[in-house]
C-alpha cells in the first residue's frame, strides 16, 4: 500500500516549501508526527531531517506523540479566561488525572489548551473532537465527559 | 438551519427563500432568525418555534411575542432588527452584508453590488487613481499598528519588479478577537474584492490569504469563495477582460501566534519556522520570496472595495479626522451583549459597553476593559468616556490592537490578568532574542509569585526594570509590546499589586493561594445543593441545618459558589 507520506507528497510535488501543509496533513492522517515518517519526507523532499523537526517542534499544531482517541481542548482566551477557563481546566485536570498537554495512560484523553477559539460569545469553551461546548462551568464537566468515558 | 427548509418544504412556500447567512454579530442572543422584508428580529429561537415561524410570520406577516427580543432594563419588547439598541448605535458599512448573504453563494455578493468595486477600477481607473483614493480616505490597518495603508501600498507600488505579492493576515491571534474569523466565513468574496483592488493598484500578479488553523471553517468557506471567483473570471487571467491578472492561494498556519508579524508570517508561507527578521529591509522592497509585498489584514481588505464604491469622501465623513470609518470591535467578557459590533471611530467606550453592550451582567461593578491583545493594556472607569481610535487609545497607555474589547467586573483580578497575558506571551515568544524570551519568563514568574502570596514590595520596581530591558532589546513586535499588559494594570490598579502584596489578600477573590470559602451559617438554608456538587466532599452538613466546608479538603474549585442559590457561599 502506497504510504501516507508519498500520498502527500504526489499532492504537494517535492516542494520543501510546502512542508507545512504537508505536515498538516500527515498530522491530521496519524493524529501526530511519527519518527518514521517524518525521515521518509526529508528524504523525499531532499531537506535535512534537521529542518523538519525544527518545523514539527516550531509551530503548536504538530504534536511529535501519540495523542488521545478523544482531544479536550480548554480554550483560554482572554475572555474564556475571565470567565473562569482556568477553573474548568483544574477540574478536568482533576478528572482525567493528567496536566495540561498530557495524555491519559489508557491513550483514551488528551487534555489540551488553546489561545483562542475565537468563539469568544459562548465563553467559557471547551472543545471535544472538534464539537464545541460553550459556557461551561466547573460543575458541568463531569457531565460532558460522561458522555466521551 | 435544516429544520427551517424542510418546514418550508411541507408547507410548499415557493416563493420564500430561505439564507444561511453568517455572522450578525448579536452572538449572545442567537439562535437569530431575521425574516424579510419586514426585519422582525427573533432571538434564541428554538427548532420547535420554526413551523410556527412560518405558518404565522412569514404567511400571515404576524409578530410572534414570546421570541422578540426584549430590553433588559425596561423588558419592553422591540420587533424590528433594526430598532434593537445593539444594532442601531452601530454602523455596520463591512460587517453588515454578512447577515443579508449566503457566504458560499457568490451570486448574493453580486446581488448586494458585490465586485462593483473592482468593474469600476478595471473600466474607470487607472492603479494609480485606485492608490490615491485609498490614500486620500485615511484608511489605517486594522490588524493592530494602524499605518496608513495607501502609504503602504504606494512604497510597493513605487518598486520596480515584474513579480509582486499581496497578501492577507488572517492569522487573528489576539485572545478575545473574532471579527476576522467572522469576516472571512460570512463574507469571504468581500475580502477577495478588496485584495483584487490591492493589487491592481500596486502592479500584483499573485496573492496569499494566510489562516490560523484554529479556524477551518474560514479555510472552507475562503477556498469555496476562491473557486467561484475563479470560474466567473474574477479571478485569473485577464480579469472582466482586462489585462489585469491576478490569483489567490491560500496559507494555513500551524498554530504560532508570533506568525502574526509580518516577517514571521511571510518565513511561514515560504515553507520556514515562524521567526521575525529585523525590520531595516522594508517588505515592500523584499517581502515574501524576496519580492516587493503589500500585507494588510482582513478587515482591512474588506474596507477597500466600500472605498472605491463610494469613494474616499464619504469614507472620510465616517469616523475621526486621524482614524477615518469604523472599526469592527469583539465586545465579550464580562458584558450583557456579547457579541461583534461595527461602529464609527470616535464612539466611546462608554457607549460601546454600556450603550450597545447592555451593561455588565448580573449588577455589577465595571473595573476595566482590555484592548490590544497581549500587546494592549487594561483601561480603567475614569476613562471611559475616551473617544475610540487609533491615537486616543494609545495616550492611555493600551492600543487598538485587532479590536479585541474584554470587558471586566469587579470579580476580575487585574495582577491575574497581567499573569495571565505574560504567560500566553511567554509560551508565543519565539525565542530569537533573549530580552523576550528570558525577560517575560522572569516577568511572569515574579506575577507567579506575588499571586501565590510571596510577592515583596521591590518586585514591583524589579517589574518595571524588567518591562524596559524587554521593550528595548526585543526586535519584534511581540517583545516591544510584551510588558504593556503589566504596565497598565500598574499603573491603573496598583493597590491590587499591594493588596497581594502587603495585605495577603485578592481583592476580587481570583487568585487561589489568597482566597478561601466559608459558608455563612445565616444565609445557609441547609439545602444541600453544595454538599452535592462538591466534587471531593469538602462541603458537607446535614439536610436543613448550616453547612460547612472542610479547609483541608477544599480544593476551591468554586461549584459550591456557583450551584448555592442564596449566596451564602462566600469568598473570603
Amino acid at each position: 500500500m502506497e504510504s501516507t507520506v508519498k500520498k502527500i507528497t504526489a499532492k504537494y510535488g517535492s516542494d520543501p516549501s510546502q512542508i507545512i501543509a504537508m505536515l498538516q496533513d500527515l498530522q491530521s492522517a496519524k493524529r501526530y508526527l511519527p519518527e518514521e515518517d517524518l525521515r521518509e519526507l526529508a528524504e523525499a523532499l531532499a531537506i535535512p531531517l534537521t529542518r523538519v523537526y525544527r518545523i514539527a517542534t516550531f509551530f503548536k499544531a504538530f504534536s511529535l506523540e501519540p495523542k488521545g482517541e478523544h482531544i479536550i481542548n480548554v480554550c483560554m482566551g482572554t475572555a474564556c479566561h475571565v470567565r473562569g477557563a482556568e477553573r474548568i481546566l483544574n477540574e478536568l485536570e482533576r478528572q482525567l488525572g493528567i496536566s495540561r498537554g498530557e495524555t491519559t495512560a489508557d491513550q483514551k484523553f488528551s487534555l489540551e489548551t488553546v489561545n483562542c477559539l475565537g468563539a469568544c460569545a459562548l465563553g467559557p469553551v471547551v472543545v471535544v473532537d472538534q464539537e464545541y461546548h460553550g459556557d461551561m462551568t466547573p460543575g458541568q464537566v463531569d457531565k460532558l465527559m460522561e458522555n466521551y468515558r | 438551519m435544516k429544520r427551517i427548509q424542510s418546514a418550508q418544504e411541507l408547507q410548499g412556500l415557493d416563493q420564500v427563500e430561505v439564507k444561511a447567512t453568517g455572522c450578525h454579530g448579536f452572538c449572545e442572543q442567537g439562535p437569530l432568525v431575521v425574516v424579510h422584508p419586514q426585519g422582525v428580529f427573533y432571538h434564541k429561537v428554538k427548532v420547535e418555534d420554526v413551523p410556527d415561524i412560518i405558518a404565522r410570520t412569514v404567511q400571515k406577516g404576524e409578530v410572534i411575542e414570546s421570541l422578540l427580543y426584549a430590553l433588559p432594563t425596561t423588558k419592553e419588547k422591540i420587533s424590528l432588527e433594526k430598532d434593537v439598541p445593539f444594532y442601531k448605535l452601530q454602523k455596520r458599512i463591512i460587517f453588515g452584508s454578512n447577515g443579508l448573504i449566503d457566504p458560499t453563494s457568490i451570486d448574493d455578493y453580486l446581488a448586494i453590488g458585490g465586485y462593483q468595486a473592482l468593474a469600476k477600477a478595471l473600466t474607470g481607473m487607472s492603479p494609480d487613481a485606485v492608490l490615491e483614493e485609498v490614500k486620500k480616505s485615511g484608511l489605517r490597518g486594522r490588524g493592530g499598528g494602524g499605518f496608513p495603508t495607501g502609504r503602504k501600498w504606494e512604497s510597493t507600488r513605487n518598486v520596480d519588479s515584474e513579480v509582486k505579492y499581496v497578501i492577507c493576515n488572517a492569522d487573528e491571534g489576539d485572545p478575545g478577537a473574532y471579527m476576522d474569523r467572522s469576516l472571512l466565513e460570512g463574507n469571504p468574496h468581500a475580502v477577495i474584492e478588496g485584495m483584487l483592488l490591492g493589487a491592481y493598484a500596486v502592479g500584483a500578479t499573485d496573492g496569499y490569504v494566510y489562516v490560523r488553523h484554529e479556524y477551518p471553517l474560514a479555510v472552507t468557506n475562503l477556498t469555496m469563495a476562491i473557486d467561484a471567483a475563479r470560474e466567473m473570471g474574477l479571478l485569473g487571467e485577464n480579469i472582466l477582460g482586462s489585462s489585469f491578472s491576478f490569483d489567490i492561494k491560500i496559507s494555513r498556519g500551524g498554530g504560532a501566534f508570533v506568525c502574526g508579524e509580518s516577517s514571521a508570517l511571510i518565513a511561514s508561507i515560504e515553507g520556514q519556522v515562524g521567526e521575525p527578521r529585523a525590520k531595516h529591509i522594508h517588505m515592500a522592497e523584499s517581502g515574501l520570496w524576496g519580492k516587493p509585498t503589500v500585507l494588510n489584514n482582513v478587515e482591512t481588505w474588506a474596507n477597500v472595495p466600500v472605498i472605491i464604491d463610494k469613494g474616499a469622501e464619504w469614507y472620510r465623513s465616517i469616523g475621526t479626522e486621524g482614524s477615518p470609518g469604523t472599526k469592527i470591535f469583539s465586545l465579550v467578557g464580562k458584558v450583557n451583549n456579547t457579541g461583534l459590533v461595527e461602529v464609527p471611530m470616535g464612539i466611546t467606550l462608554r457607549e460601546i459597553i454600556f450603550d450597545i453592550g447592555g451593561g455588565i451582567p448580573g449588577g455589577r461593578k465595571f473595573k476595566a476593559v482590555q484592548t490590544g491583545g497581549p500587546s494592549g493594556g487594561c483601561i480603567p472607569e475614569e476613562h471611559l468616556d475616551l473617544q475610540v481610535d487609533f491615537d486616543e487609545l494609545g495616550k492611555v497607555g493600551s492600543m487598538m490592537g485587532s479590536g479585541g474589547m474584554i470587558v471586566m467586573d469587579d470579580r476580575t483580578c487585574m495582577v491575574d490578568v497581567a499573569k495571565y497575558f505574560l504567560n500566553f506571551l511567554k509560551g508565543e515568544s519565539c525565542g530569537k532574542c533573549t530580552t523576550c524570551r528570558e525577560g517575560i519568563l522572569r516577568m511572569y514568574e515574579i506575577l507567579d509569585k506575588i499571586t501565590r502570596g510571596e510577592g515583596e514590595l521591590s518586585d514591583l520596581d524589579l517589574l518595571e526594570k524588567l518591562a524596559v530591558v524587554v521593550q528595548e532589546g526585543s526586535m519584534c513586535g511581540l517583545g516591544k509590546t510584551a510588558p504593556n499588559p503589566v504596565l497598565s494594570t500598574l499603573r491603573y490598579f496598583r493597590d491590587e499589586y499591594l493588596a497581594h502584596i502587603n495585605d495577603k489578600k485578592c481583592p476580587a477573590g481570583v487568585c487561589k493561594e489568597l482566597i478561601h470559602f466559608e459558608i455563612d451559617p445565616d444565609a445557609c438554608t441547609g439545602c444541600h445543593k453544595c454538599a452535592r456538587v462538591c466534587p471531593v466532599g469538602a462541603a458537607h452538613g446535614e439536610k436543613k441545618e448550616p453547612h460547612e466546608i472542610d479547609q483541608d479538603k477544599c480544593i476551591k474549585c468554586g461549584m459550591c459558589y456557583d450551584a448555592c442559590k442564596f449566596d451564602a457561599v462566600k469568598i473570603i
